[in-house]
């Protein structure tokens, strides 16, 4: 069915409950699946349902049907929809929207509310999720009656997918879903209080050009906005016309090839040395759709100092919001760089580029491949070993920590949308119920989860959900027994007082067997592409637990609020992640 | 202090977005009014915050990202008209009872309420002048007050449109109203 075509066999303007028109407004959306969990005041939707063509997910917790939306929406950029009862559904759902929220991913939820008139009155399972969810939605509604639903839906998906997107919460009472009404199918969303079609002034483009132009050591900030808004081609070509080098946000992995060979790296806490020194050196940086989180500046006010700020960004309160800009461009990226691209003309930075060659010295990431095996397992070897096994086509999603940051250091990203990790909230427990969302929205492609031991088990729950669902995914546990990324801050920073970092964790093959999924356990290195080619080999889902080192450390790094050029280097030859053992 | 005008259609749950996306970007609200405007669909804020102009560019810029504000104004600095409304019920003595209501009159207050042992006032003005009169009748003694916070409206015709003016550079032209930031 085409997204926006009438569903067969069913007038326009025939009764309808509103729980039907609910569904009907959906598949009108394009929507075809759906992630959620059932309770008392979503049945009479959930009843109807059955009679329309969408695929349910059932997931084990609400939380995962709103990270399995973000991770649907961020494998297509299409929105991603979840479902949730009313009370402790829809507040389950919190975490999962934040995470949305912070990374700009537009997803719907839908929420089951006590019936209308029992609003206020502390009825079982009420409350307030639109009231909860207003600091952490792009916009949200309440609805109380049938004919609302489907203006409501239409507005919903519109928001969250236009300009900045976000997720969008919808609320429905339980007669709203009961009650019937004529349905009559809104015309195209008219907002008065919504513009997302910003254009930047010429005036403004001038004075960029004459930056780009001028600029001797210029530098392009990639973030996620490229992927949003579809402007991978055009960042390319751009960057190859000015010969200008490419640094990405974690977000931003993806949005031009790692391998090309103006591809600098990932820049920021756990970016090279010598992408952070190149930013704190150069004249110009060109942010592409990046929001200057303090993870990729340090501190503010030693920040790049010497370079004038091109922001291009399409939600006009991230211009001048951490970091001044001498030229803001508030419009899509895209078009905005296909305005300039016609007037750039080419420029020699062999010059700039060969200094940043000679600066990467010692401080590349490097090539860990050929190294010898010292006895030890090393989570950066495991992902290095996993991005050679794919040929670098996985869909690879993240939870967050520390093998979050070696994923962004040791599997080279070359396509968009295919990386999937929890940037602005860093939510654990993000990866596994993603990778499903991911899998679901691309049945075509290899979908690898890297997670750790800690993060892993905070949404464990959904391994039922992949088996219940046939869902073929491959699980890479980089288990070394610790909340790491914190452990290591402990290390660093609080004189290795492990306060609650070790954990004893189950038998993870055990655990995955036990839901019925196979599963293995790694603890050589000699073991680690075998392990991986026999998964890829594999129907259906397996899990590998990763046994590495323990106390591993990911570097450089700059620590919280420090200078951006003031990094922590691996502190020798062999303590470091494997790489020089 | 910035003084925002803000149109926002008036729908439930308005206010509360308007006040919560200002105190979660971290600034402090020092006064809001809100009421109805000449469109019975749409009503009218004075919000005024303590923030300096880079500040009140974000609250600006954070403001229309919400989807039922439909207009922004920051009229700081414009020429505008600002009124506060006070009600003061002070206590009045037969000794104090004259004197009190001749200064009410010097400041153009009403007395809309008295009784054996007190006066209430109503006194409109912009906040110095209030502020003023509540000092001066501070020593005989305040029972009650009550302030409506600001409502301020910019003198002679709008400009023009007043969503775009949180893109406008600070040194642009002022003919140039597309979006665009430059500083």
């Amino acid at each position: 069915l085409q997204k926006g075509a009438a569903w067969p066999r069913r007038g326009n303007t025939m009764k309808k409950t509103g729980a039907q028109i609910l569904w009907e407004s959906l598949v009108r959306e394009g929507v075809t699946c759906l992630f959620g969990y059932p309770g008392g005041a979503i049945l009479p939707a959930y009843d109807a349902m059955l009679d329309y063509p969408l695929r349910h997910i059932l997931v084990r917790h609400e939380q995962g049907a709103t990270h399995m939306a973000d991770g649907y929406a961020r494998a297509t950029g299409n929105v991603g929809v979840a479902v949730a009862t009313s009370g402790p559904g829809a507040t389950n759902m919190v975490t999962g929207i934040a995470t949305a929220m912070m990374d700009s991913s537009p997803i719907v939820c839908i929420t089951g509310q006590v019936g209308s008139k029992l609003i206020g009155s502390d009825a079982f399972q009420e409350t307030d999720i639109t009231g909860i969810t207003l600091p952490i939605t792009k916009h949200n509604y309440l609805i109380t009656r049938a004919d609302e639903v489907a203006r409501v839906v239409r507005e919903a998906f519109y928001v969250a997918r236009s300009g900045r997107p976000g997720p969008v919460l919808i609320d429905i009472t339980k007669d709203a879903q009961q009650s019937s009404t004529e349905f009559v199918w809104p015309d195209a969303p008219k907002l008065r209080g919504y513009r997302p079609d910003h254009r930047p002034v010429a005036r403004e483009i001038q004075h960029a050009l004459d930056l780009i132009h001028s600029a001797k050591r210029p530098l392009i900030l990639a973030g996620h906005g490229i992927m949003i808004s579809g402007a991978m081609e055009v960042v390319r070509q751009f960057a190859e016309r000015t010969h200008i080098p490419v640094t990405t946000t974690l977000l931003g992995i993806g949005a031009f090839p790692a391998s090309h060979p103006l591809n600098l790296g990932m820049m920021g806490m756990h970016g090279e040395a010598f992408v952070n020194t190149a930013i704190q050196e150069a004249d110009l940086l060109l942010a592409f759709g990046m929001r200057f989180d303090d993870r990729v500046t340090g501190n503010l006010k030693t920040y790049a100092l010497n370079a004038k700020k091109i922001h291009i960004d399409i939600d006009p309160a991230e211009i001048n919001k951490n970091v001044r800009a001498d030229v803001g461009l508030v419009g899509d990226l895209r078009e905005t760089l296909e305005n300039l691209l016609p007037r750039i003309e080419s420029c020699d930075r062999s010059e700039w580029i060969g200094y940043i060659t000679d600066l990467k010295g010692d401080a590349a990431v490097r090539d860990i491949q050929n190294l010898p095996d010292n006895g030890h397992l090393y989570a950066a070897h495991v992902i290095n070993d996993i991005w050679r096994t794919t040929d670098g086509k996985a869909i690879v999603v993240t939870d967050v920590g520390q093998h979050q940051m070696w994923e962004a250091q040791y599997y080279k990203h070359d396509d968009a949308r295919t990386l999937i990790t929890s940037g602005g909230l860093g939510t654990m427990g993000f990866a596994l119920p993603a990778a499903i969302g991911a899998k679901v929205a691309r049945p075509d492609a290899e979908v690898w989860v890297v997670v750790g031991d800690g993060g892993f088990q905070m949404t464990m729950c959904e391994l039922a959900t992949i088996v219940q669902e046939n869902i073929d995914i491959n699980i890479a546990v980089i288990n070394n027994g610790y909340l790491g990324m914190v452990r290591q801050w402990q290390e660093f920073f609080y004189e290795r007082r492990y306060a609650a970092t070790p954990l004893v964790n189950p038998d993870f093959v055990k655990l995955a067997e036990a839901f019925g999924l196979k599963a293995m356990k790694v603890t050589k290195r000699a073991d680690v592409v075998t392990s991986v080619e026999a998964a890829r080999r594999h129907q259906g889902t397996v899990l590998i637990d990763f046994a590495v080192e323990q106390e591993d450390s990911v570097f450089p790094m700059v620590p919280a609020g420090n200078d951006l050029h003031n990094m922590i280097r691996r502190p020798s030859a062999i303590v470091e992640t494997g790489a020089d053992a | 202090m910035n003084t925002f005008v803000v149109l926002v259609e008036n729908v439930p749950g308005v206010l509360t977005r308007v006040a919560s996306l200002i105190r979660r970007r971290g600034f402090n609200i020092e006064s809001l009014t809100v009421g109805h405007t000449e469109t019975p669909e749409v009503s009218r804020m004075t919000i005024v915050v303590d923030t300096d102009e880079l500040g009140a560019r974000r609250v600006e810029a954070n403001l229309y990202k919400l989807i039922n504000v439909l207009r922004i104004d920051n009229i700081t600095g414009q020429p505008s008209v600002s009124r506060d409304l006070a009600l003061v019920k002070v206590t009045a003595t037969r000794e104090t009872r004259t004197e009190i209501m001749q200064l009410a009159e010097a400041y153009r207050g009403r007395i809309v309420d008295v009784a054996p042992n007190s006066l209430m006032i109503e006194v409109t003005g912009n906040e110095d002048k209030v502020d003023s009169i509540v000092e001066v009748l501070r020593p005989y003694g305040i029972l009650e007050m009550a302030r409506t916070g600001r409502v301020t409206m910019a003198r002679g015709q709008i400009q023009q449109p007043a969503i775009t003016r949180i893109f406008e550079d600070v040194d642009a032209p002022k003919e140039d109203v597309a979006v665009s930031y430059s500083v």
